[in-house]
């Protein structure tokens, strides 16, 4: 039977490995070929590497950087960060990316998905969104990059992204980032229903239950950020991931 | 060990070059047919439609030399992912005829609705090794591998089964005769797994 998978996801800001809480605050934590490097002899299920300053700042993928992290990863990866274009994306396939992540250019035009979808497979194109809960406790779309605000509902945005050939969603909860303090568990529930594609939940894992949990409300991956890279109260920096025997009795039914 | 991935496609061939160096071989993309005969195996890799994957082959004009080497019984072949699919004689997803090697047909994956099963049949799979074989050990121990694929291939002769996973129903993760193999899944995106197989496959001798 296919396994519920666990991914670290790594944020990259000018080429150094970073750790955000709430999107907020990213704090310096290595060499992403280092922490790469770790993950693998780990046997993580897939990795998850997104530059979180390239669509902010207009810039295209690290292409060197990114080719060096392929030829670490003996699992599946994806990269996410200023992909606009299908060349772009092409090439990084070409790289040894197995899939990319599209945000900020899918919100602004889901043919980019679309296009990627058709050229390459829909198991190679996955959408990522960023959901924030209001004030009064609504769950609307947050944006990292771009001034322009999104007024569509996030289930909606989510839907029109899988009807332009998305083959995964990463559902972020933008609260829950860096927190440890367990993933919003509801957003899971609402993301996943009637979704026909993979839902990769990411946001505030700190423990395996947390994981357990949003594989209960129906996400088929899990991504962890801040758990696998601090330890200790502290958060000192430590990478780390469950071994194998843990997460398949974790998730044993 | 000297391998040719005929680079009949943009699939994802670097990771292929990067295990076989890891294993401890030498791979190189050819784009001529021609130059098959300097090496000692053949990977046929790659990703996307059915009859894309064949015009390409056509186009090249790389199934009549390739026919040649699979028909030779000499030279180790290993179809990963699509290029499993090819080895077969026909697909659902399309309408050329394939390689043939292999006496099956690929179908298009069938999942009960309401059994909460996708399509593709994507991520981390156990398989069970059903015979032994000269690419996938047989010593009990638990495998798994990368899956991704929504097409798998039934086989005429049970015997040519080499491996199974389940998803619903048993699927074929591998397959084989003679000195042509085939896996469904990704063994260079498949950790220590991949590896081994991968070395078993530079040591295979015909």
């Amino acid at each position: 039977m296919l396994k519920h998978r666990v991914i670290p996801c790594l944020l990259l800001k000018e080429g150094g490995l970073v750790k955000t809480t709430r999107f907020s605050d990213p704090v310096y934590v290595g060499d992403p070929i280092n922490a790469i490097r770790i993950f693998n002899d780990k046997e993580v299920d897939e990795l998850m590497v997104l530059d979180i300053e390239a669509s902010r700042s207009g810039r295209e993928p690290d292409y060197g950087l990114i080719e060096q992290f392929a030829g670490e990863c003996f699992m599946p990866l994806c990269y996410g960060g200023g992909i606009r274009t299908v060349e772009q994306a092409q090439r990084l396939f070409a790289l040894g990316v197995e899939k990319v992540c599209i945000q900020s250019a899918g919100l602004a035009d889901m043919s980019l998905i679309r296009r990627i979808a058709d050229r390459f497979g829909s198991q190679s194109v996955l959408f990522s969104l960023d959901v924030k809960k209001g004030l009064l406790g609504g769950r609307a779309v947050h944006r990292r990059s771009g001034s322009r605000t999104e007024s569509r509902p996030w289930r909606s945005v989510i839907d029109e992204a899988v009807g332009n050939g998305a083959g995964e969603i990463v559902l972020n909860a933008v609260d829950r980032d860096g927190t440890m303090k367990g993933m919003d568990t509801e957003l899971i529930r609402q993301g996943s229903q009637g979704l026909p594609v993979p839902l990769v939940a990411v946001g505030g894992v700190g423990s395996l239950a947390d994981i357990r949990k949003a594989v209960d409300a129906g996400a088929s991956a899990v991504g962890v950020g801040a758990w696998f890279v601090f330890y200790g109260p502290h958060r000192a920096v430590l990478i780390t991931y469950p071994r194998y025997d843990e997460l398949v009795a974790l998730l044993e039914t | 060990m000297h391998v040719a991935i005929p680079a009949i496609q943009c699939g994802n061939f670097a990771s292929v070059v990067n295990i076989i160096a890891k294993a401890g071989g030498t791979a190189r993309l050819i784009e001529d047919p021609k130059e098959l005969e300097a090496f000692d195996r053949v990977i046929l890799a790659g990703v996307g439609a059915f009859d894309f994957g064949m015009s390409c082959l056509e186009d090249g004009g790389w199934i009549e030399p390739l026919d040649r080497l699979a028909r030779g019984g000499r030279v180790p072949i290993l179809g990963i992912c699509l290029g499993m699919q090819l080895l077969c004689r026909r697909s659902d997803e399309g309408v050329r005829p394939g390689l043939g090697w292999i006496p099956a047909d690929v179908l298009r994956i069938d999942v009960e609705p309401g059994s909460g099963l996708k399509v593709p049949h994507m991520g981390w799979n156990t398989v069970k090794v059903m015979r032994p074989n000269p690419i996938m050990p047989t010593d009990g121990e638990e495998q798994r591998y990368y899956f991704v694929h929504s097409f798998h291939a039934v086989c005429d002769e049970p015997s040519d089964v080499i491996a199974t996973a389940l998803h619903g129903q048993p699927l074929t993760a591998a397959l084989g005769r003679a000195n042509v193999m085939g896996v469904q899944f990704h063994p260079e995106k498949s950790h220590r797994f991949g590896l081994a197989l991968m070395r078993r496959f530079l040591e295979w001798t015909c």
